[in-house]
């Protein structure tokens, strides 16, 4: 599913590298957390995969295709596989709910008729059945990262990144939103997470991948957070 | 659906901007007005060169039977053939001569017409034994219409000896004169119009970081991710030149028809008629659609991420 070779990069204008020299596979239908402090490269390695960044040395491998000789017309139709869930939700606030998902069907042209079948479809599944017409404004702070889900996976994507879902949310909140990962992954979905949550990466004992200053320094399946922050 | 989401876009970021739209749509107006005239002013040139002015530099025209009222020279009648034959052998011995065109009554008849198309009652109010027969004399040396003129001029069977040049000569060298400065501002105008468009796609491109972040990030083409703002500056320029059709056919009528009336004032010339104008007006909207959409693209290249 993804495979990073020897992986190094560096951002102009910067001495230390973001990610230095890192390996590792993720196989189809893991969950994977991503620790470290912040600037230890999670983010890098997030952005190596959705393609935003390419690699100065080493390969990155997503969904069996080298993104490194991805040629830039290719990369909107490989990133149609993967969904994506960020802290700040990034929602449409002049869209409703139903209309937040539905964008990310409209602008890769599907038609309207698989549109208006699979958007309440998906939001049964991320439990937000009867709030379709809702603005992301009226909605608490896990209900709004529901509807990101919801936009993530109504593609059904192969992978679903996710860069510190639960970052704004309250615990409690956030147990209810990393059920719904939990659950999307058990469909079959790849899922990797980056994460400052001590209490849900110990909770949920899957595999843990630690980056520090760029390097990798832990893999571990069912593992724990691991160090203080 | 797609048609529809791109059109919807297209509205929401022309009126989220309207101020700046407005300053497309007036820039590109003023600019393919600009365009559209100097085109039309050269037309308006040609119309006014008549079939031989390019051609030749010297006319001598020759005595018809209706020219002994008016013409004193013509006063024994219209010219014989003995005299055509004598005129035409001693035009054979200038030097300077380098060819000669007889043109008949009919000829110039034709030629009249067709100048004048535009403008039935000039072109009905002249009948073919009107015309004059002439010979059209190219010169090697077009600035020596004296030698021909001092020859000929007064000569028995002779109307009238002309020089293409000397008629219109000054009005061309005003109106070409008006032309080129027209090019100059205008080029300024189509910088000033390209700047405006890409300061509003920069704009637009930044009020609409949110949802093109979105589309990039679920994988929309970059080809739908640029149209609508492609799209929003080809409106704005098609708004500007259509504009500017307006303005071209508006300005013809008022200046030549209605207003200034100069087909009233000076009916000896041949105005353009709303032919050229027209012709003229496909080009502007083209230019007005095509310019935007490309300066749009540019923009783009830099200012969105896709």
């Amino acid at each position: 599913m993804i495979r990073f070779d020897s992986v190094t990069k560096t951002y102009p204008k910067q001495n230390r590298p973001a990610l230095r020299d890192v390996s590792l596979e993720i196989e189809k239908g893991e969950f994977v957390f991503l620790v470290g402090s912040s600037g230890s490269g999670k983010s890098t390695f997030l952005r190596l995969i959705l393609r935003e960044e390419r690699t100065d040395t080493g390969l990155v491998h997503v969904l069996g295709k080298d993104l490194n000789r991805l040629s830039n017309w290719k990369v909107p139709q490989m990133r149609r596989q993967l969904g994506t869930v960020f802290q700040d939700f990034r929602l449409l606030p002049n869209k409703t709910v139903a209309e937040n998902v539905a964008f990310a069907l409209e602008v890769i042209g599907k038609p309207r008729g698989t549109i208006r079948k699979t958007v309440p479809e998906v939001l049964d599944l991320v439990g937000l059945a009867g709030k379709d017409d809702r603005m992301p404004g009226e909605l608490s702070g896990g209900e709004q990262q529901r509807v990101a889900i919801a936009r993530a996976f109504v593609n059904r994507p192969m992978l679903l990144i996710a860069d510190e879902p639960t970052g704004n949310l309250d615990p409690q909140t956030s147990v209810g939103i990393m059920r719904l990962l939990d659950r999307i992954n058990r469909t079959g979905t790849t899922v990797v997470m980056a994460t400052h949550d001590q209490n849900i990466v110990d909770q949920m004992r899957k595999r843990v991948i630690e980056l520090e200053k760029g390097r990798l320094v832990r893999d571990q399946s069912r593992g724990v957070y691991g160090y203080q922050h | 659906m797609r048609v529809q989401f791109v059109l919807s876009e297209i509205g929401v970021g022309l009126r989220r901007n309207l101020t700046m739209t407005l300053a497309v749509v007036i820039s590109v107006a003023l600019s393919l007005a600009l365009t559209g005239g100097a085109l039309l002013v050269n037309k308006q040139v040609d119309a006014m060169k008549g079939y031989w002015y390019d051609k030749v530099e010297v006319s001598v025209y020759l005595c018809n039977k209706n020219d002994a009222a008016t013409t004193p020279n013509c006063a024994k009648g219209p010219v014989t053939d003995d005299q055509k034959a004598e005129i035409l052998s001693d035009l054979k011995k200038l030097p300077v001569v380098k060819k000669i065109y007889y043109e008949t009554a009919e000829g110039a008849y034709k030629h009249y017409k067709e100048q004048f198309k535009s403008n039935k009652q000039l072109a009905d109010s002249i009948t073919p034994d009107q015309m004059e027969q002439s010979y059209q004399v190219k010169l090697k040396d077009p600035t020596k219409f004296a030698v021909v003129a001092s020859a000929f001029n007064g000569r028995p069977g002779v109307q009238s000896v002309e020089d293409q040049r000397k008629v219109l000569e000054n009005l061309f060298d005003l109106l070409n004169g008006l032309t080129k400065v027209a090019y100059v501002v205008l080029a300024f105008m189509l910088t000033v119009a390209m700047l405006l468009i890409i300061n509003t796609v920069r704009v637009s491109a930044f009020s609409r970081r949110r949802e093109t972040g979105i589309m990039r990030l679920v994988g929309a083409s970059s080809f739908y991710i640029q149209m609508p703002f492609i799209m929003e500056a080809a409106f704005a320029g098609l708004v500007g030149a259509g504009l500017a059709c307006v303005g071209l056919l508006g300005g013809r009528y008022f200046l030549i028809d209605a207003g200034l009336r100069l087909q009233d004032k000076i009916p000896l010339v041949s105005f353009i008629g709303w032919g050229p104008v027209v012709q003229v007006l496909p080009l502007v909207l083209l230019i007005g659609v095509v310019m935007p959409a490309i300066a749009a693209f540019i923009a783009l290249r830099r200012y969105l991420k896709v």
